[in-house]
């Protein structure tokens, strides 16, 4: 399936768009890129601590360690055991995932199914545990009933077809 | 504080690992370059988030998110039967809905916990079925464009770096979908 018209049309789609509704389109992209340098400079001191606290981890032999222990689990489910590691810190931090995720697809190659399985599971899950802090804190929710498994049971297979999509879609 | 703890023990865990495997001139080297690796990651997708975030600005100026909002009002007077007969708090679920198909955060975050604070104060303490629905709507991700992962992908040389879009969707759809469904049975006996 060729996807390459998806960027080009959100931006002319865009662009059109808010030409009829007589936006400033130019001024509008340039305070929105100025937007996203605020955001890179929110995560990047994260990115330093957690990379680093990573390629430790990788370098010292832990990691592929730990890949063993967990590896009949995962392939159980059918998910590569080298993403373990992602799947466990997914829900918790959000920088600290795409810090993971990225190592992984670097590591492996980005269009190999580890790769892939990385890119797809980050793409398609979200920070649950952390949405949930902040939620629930906000709200002064102390009897969270079922939403924390509810919660788990979307996550675990959001993670299973991440893997059996990456597979289906790996040629 | 969960963040120091999951650092710490990161660190910690290659530190003793280094010992016991005797791998520990490569975690001294790994510990000097891993944040060069941040610079380069941060430099690589700098552009995507930086195009992207205009691109949303602009359909933010031109008024397509309040659009998409109220097209979400339907749909999510069926999610939230209860929550929804209140106008201001459909409206913050349908502004955080929205902003997050399309990735917004950062606007995302303020309307959900107007939400669920306006919520709150019809069950104070106690999670009521609409919560739960809006928290398993947050933590499963419902963003029609993953554009970070893209452009991670991209900065790494992948041969079509959106290519992972029908599987990042369907992914999301069937993980929602349980995460529904689960929510659902689950509510009769707890």
């Amino acid at each position: 399936m060729d996807l390459s018209i998806v960027v080009p049309l959100t931006l002319a789609g865009a662009g059109l768009f808010g030409l009829c509704r007589k936006t400033d389109i130019y001024t509008a992209l340039c305070t929105g890129s100025g937007e996203g340098v605020k955001v890179l400079l929110r995560i990047f001191p994260a990115l330093v601590a957690l990379l680093t606290a990573v390629h430790m981890l990788r370098a010292s032999g832990l990691l592929d360690q730990l890949v063993s222990v967990f590896s009949p689990l995962f392939h159980m489910v059918g998910i590569p055991p080298e993403t373990a590691i992602l799947v466990f810190i997914r829900p918790l931090s959000g920088s600290a995932a795409l810090a993971i995720g990225a190592e992984l697809m670097a590591q492996y190659g980005v269009d190999s199914l580890i790769g892939r399985t990385a890119a797809i599971m980050l793409g398609s899950t979200e920070t649950t545990f952390y949405t949930i802090s902040v939620y629930f804190g906000a709200a002064k929710i102390k009897k969270t009933r079922y939403a924390i498994p509810a919660a788990i049971i979307a996550d675990l297979v959001g993670f299973i077809m991440a893997a059996l999509f990456a597979r289906l879609t790996y040629a | 504080m969960t963040m120091s703890l999951i650092w710490l023990f990161i660190v910690l865990s290659a530190f003793l690992a280094g010992l016991i495997n005797g791998s520990m001139p490569a975690v001294a080297e790994a510990a000097m370059t891993g944040a060069g690796s941040a610079v380069q990651l941060c430099l690589g997708i700098a552009g995507p988030i930086c195009l992207w975030s205009g691109i949303l600005e602009v359909l933010k100026a031109s008024g397509a998110l309040d659009m998409l909002a109220k097209l979400l009002g339907p749909i999510n007077r069926l999610l939230f039967p209860a929550a929804s007969l209140d106008r201001e708090t459909l409206q913050a679920i349908s502004a955080n809905m929205s902003a997050n198909l399309l990735g917004l955060g950062n606007a995302a975050t303020p309307a959900g916990i107007k939400a669920v604070e306006r919520m709150a104060s019809k069950s104070p303490g106690i999670a009521s079925n609409d919560m739960c629905t809006l928290i398993v709507l947050n933590t499963a991700s419902i963003q029609l464009i993953p554009v970070t992962v893209a452009g991670i992908r991209a900065s790494l040389g992948a041969s079509a770096p959106f290519d992972i879009l029908p599987a990042v969707l369907l992914t999301s759809l069937v993980s929602v979908s349980s995460g529904l469904l689960a929510a659902k049975i689950m509510r009769h006996f707890w």
